[in-house]
């Protein structure tokens, strides 16, 4: 192809604006580089850079402010074969400066060309991110009090493998962008140019100005020896290439027959690292090896190592509807934290509740028939209290049965996991009170 | 019979797998965050792609990529992330870029409580886009429903070219139940609807946006043979910036019908008539859960009450709204907000008694409450 130009969409820049060299340079490189237009995205957000995916005759997408990169990404992880070109000016730079640090992290093979002219062109040459101090622009003093960024040294901290800068007006600007498409990985191109409609209007910025100011800047001409590493799509492809087994649907069969269903609430009160979760978890599979339905909500920090752990369940041989807890059938306390979580649930308790308690935590009074356990006593370990206890409630038939009980921790742990699981759960399971 | 054990995050993951979902990008939130760990462990093995956001703004940047790369792609938030998914919202419902977004809510407003549930993101949902154009959103009541309506949420995204909300709560999110997934008669799944002519060789008629009157353009994905343009800006056929109001007045009414004219295909709901019963009750999401406990357990006492449970909530299922209630002298509303959607059932029955009921304090509102109001509203 000799030229991948929208005739019928010419650039539309204002006179003397570097954009249109850069244009020109575009399609310059996609020329030499014999890209296939149907294999070439150019993606673009807002502003007068904003425009570029209409001059070309590519795949395009044109999105927010700032956030071409994220949609750039998302078209070349699902479709890598494709060529995806970014254009962003300084404005985008500053708004979507999560997305590029992102970029260089990540080095997703994509090119981001930043069209740097130090203002916001499109909505009155306010300051941008990159807009020197003393420059004079549509804010008032407000860029004076503040310094610019340089793009090519956050990149390069940032981790981006492939980094120039160069002046828009530069004669080797196709070859560098060819370089830049060519690369595997992330590639930034930092044009500096005039936006002649607004920024050279009060600020003296000329070419041979840029020139100067590229000189005196750090230097940045391609691949970034310190960052070089893989490519980060084939980087997760091969990872996730791994990642072999899919976690099919675990199903539990009806397989005890329980003469009375009766519906069954538990609440075990405990603090974090007591593993409540796992005990009520097993709880719930135990009751579906019976044939109840199960539900469990569970309630503890933010913090996980850290408070209450609360777990509730409900077995029942109808569907469950609301999953509150009404009216306890078994309460399990075993930590202070959990009590006071629960705290008014204990005045609300009859005397069918039958409430286990370990010895050291206090209770408010309470109707229920309370049993209090010694667990030092028999030498269990507090993260196995909750789990102890099961093989208590399991013993008395309180809602679940030993062998159901000892066929969800067979189900659900592996074998050595359960050998000494069902060895905790034992040492309850026999005690008469 | 037999059951699984999960919590409804992992069921709406289950429903994308099984609606053929190959893309997932988000970034974690409490209490949505499963819906993303769950993604992880089943799209890699499933050559799927599973990526977490710089931010939320970037995951639904990813998405709109993917999508447009043809992709059927899922993401998942609370209300904090709706709030920054927002601005590519917009841009998913103006330039019709299929996805399916999860909002496990979460009490609010702002930060809110990570880990109480609420329903209170509903009228957010609807009105999230800038030009306020209609939307699809469907609310699950448990886990089951979790996976079902996710494979309708992708069907209903795919036909329509548009995003499709699931107002999930952190009441079924993060609750675990036992459900029968192979029990549920599903959806045949749907796939986007591509131009005949353009996928593999040129067509050079092809214009991205170019449908019907009220219907939904064909598609053809970025990297294919055809040449394919996506903005976010006004756009004509072409999909290049237009200002013609002819052309944006009929593409704004295009957007609009395309949606509003499949409000009776769109209509999921559960119902639950009972004999001789003069009031019903309206509810949606977990709440009606309670609901259906409160009039079995008023039914038992002697007093029959009916129940509609609303499964889509948007588009407003006017017609089912007006039939259901044409019976009843007196209709309940509960919602676990302070009346988001009561007011469009006030305005579609105005000749009948409405009686509201809103909770919104971090936890579930009981049944015995609903009773209450049920009995003396
Ligand atoms: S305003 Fe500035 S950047 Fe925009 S076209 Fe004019 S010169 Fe170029």
């Amino acid at each position: 192809m000799d030229s991948f130009l929208n005739t019928k969409r010419p650039p539309v820049f204002c006179p003397g604006c570097t954009h249109e060299r850069i244009t020109k340079a575009v399609d310059a490189a996609l020329v030499k580089l014999n890209l296939e237009a149907d294999k070439t995205v150019l993606v673009s957000d807002i502003g007068c850079s904003g425009l570029f995916d209409t001059f070309f005759n590519t795949h395009a997408l044109h999105g927010l402010h700032g956030r071409a990169l994220t949609y750039a990404a998302g078209i070349k992880l699902a479709n890598p074969d494709l060529n995806v070109i970014v254009t962003m000016g300084d404005g985008g730079l500053g708004i979507g400066g999560a997305h590029v640090l992102a970029a260089c992290r990540k080095n997703l093979d994509l090119t981001l060309i930043i069209l740097n002219n130090f203002n916001f062109g499109m909505t009155g040459g306010q300051y941008s991110v990159t807009t020197p101090s003393d420059a004079v622009v549509g804010s008032e003093f407000l860029n004076q009090a503040e310094i610019p960024i340089d793009i090519c040294e956050i990149a390069k901290s940032g981790g981006a493998t492939w980094i120039n800068r160069c002046s828009g007006h530069d004669s080797s600007l196709p070859d560098i962008l060819c370089e830049a498409i060519k690369h595997k990985g992330f590639s930034i191109v930092e044009t500096l140019g005039l936006c002649t409609g607004r920024y050279t209007k009060r600020n003296q910025l000329t070419p041979k100005v840029i020139d100067e100011m590229i000189e005196r800047l750090p230097n940045y001409s391609g691949i970034v020896e310190k960052n070089q590493r893989p490519e980060y799509g084939e980087q997760y492809r091969n990872l996730a290439n791994q990642q072999k087994n899919f976690p099919e649907l675990f199903k539990v069969d009806k397989i005890f027959d329980l003469k009375d269903m009766k519906r069954q609430e538990i609440v075990i009160l405990g603090s974090a690292g007591m593993r409540i979760v796992t005990a009520g978890d097993m709880v719930c599979y135990a009751a579906i090896s019976a044939g109840f339905n199960a539900s469990m909500k569970n309630d503890y920090n933010i913090t996980v190592l850290r408070g209450q752990s609360v777990s509730e369940l409900i077995l029942s041989p109808e569907k469950i509807g609301y999953a509150g807890i009404e009216s306890p059938t078994v309460v399990i306390a075993l930590s202070d934290e959990g009590v006071q979580r629960r705290i008014k649930l204990f005045s609300k308790l009859e005397p069918s509740t039958f409430l286990l308690k370990e010895k050291s935590v206090s209770i408010p009074e309470t109707s229920a028939t309370v049993v209090e356990i010694d667990f030092k006593e028999y030498q269990i370990k507090k993260q196995d209290w909750a789990l102890a206890s099961l093989g208590f409630i399991a013993g008395k038939n309180q809602g679940i049965t030993m062998e159901m009980l000892d066929f969800a921790l067979k189900s659900r742990f592996k074998p050595a996991v359960y050998e000494s699981a069902i060895e905790i759960v034992k040492k309850l399971a026999t005690i008469t009170m | 019979m037999a059951l699984s054990f999960m919590e409804g995050n992992e069921a709406v993951a289950r429903g994308a797998i099984s609606a053929g979902c190959s893309f997932f990008a988000g970034y974690p939130i409490t209490p949505a965050s499963t819906i993303f760990s769950n993604m992880l462990t089943m799209l890699p093995p499933n050559g799927g792609i599973c990526i977490q956001g710089e931010d939320e703004i970037a995951s639904m940047g990813y998405c709109i990529g993917a999508s447009m790369a043809g992709r059927k792609v899922l993401t998942a938030t609370s209300g904090p992330g709706i709030s920054l998914y927002s601005e590519q919202i917009s841009f998913a419902i103006g330039s019709e870029i299929p996805m399916v977004i999860v909002d496990v809510q979460r009490l609010g407003p702002s930060t809110g409580s990570a880990t109480r549930g609420a329903d209170g993101d509903i009228q957010f949902l609807r009105w999230s886009n800038t030009g306020g154009l209609p939307v699809v959103v469907l609310a699950p009541k448990d886990a089951l429903d979790c996976y079902t309506l996710t494979i309708h949420a992708f069907n209903f995204a795919e036909e329509l070219r548009c995003p499709v909300f699931i107002a999930s709560n952190k009441e079924i999110g993060m609750t675990r139940e036992s459900v029968d997934l192979d029990s549920v008669e599903l959806p045949p799944i749907v796939e986007r609807k591509y131009s005949e002519i353009g996928k593999d060789e040129i067509n050079h008629k092809y214009l991205p946006f170019e449908a019907d009157k009220d219907s939904v353009p064909d598609f053809l994905p970025i990297g294919c043979k055809t040449l394919v343009r996506q903005t976010s800006s006004t756009h004509g056929a072409d999909g290049y910036i237009t200002i013609d109001p002819n052309v944006i007045a009929q593409s704004q009414e295009r957007l609009i019908n395309k949606i509003l004219n499949a409000e009776e295909r769109l209509t999921l709901y559960e119902e639950n008539h009972r004999q001789g019963a003069d009031t019903l009750v309206i509810s949606y999401g977990v709440t009606s859960r309670a609901v259906e406990d409160a009039c079995e357990m008023l039914s038992k006492k002697g007093k029959a009450v009916s129940t509609l449970t609303l499964k889509t909530l948007f588009p407003i299922p006017q017609k089912l709204i007006r039939e259901k209630s044409e019976q009843y002298q007196r209709i309940v509303v509960i919602e676990m907000n302070m009346g988001q959607y009561v007011e469009n059932i006030t305005r579609l029955l105005p000749t009948k008694k409405i009686v509201f009921y809103g909770q919104m304090n971090g936890v579930l509102i009981t049944p015995a409450k609903i009773m209450e109001v049920i009995q003396n509203g």
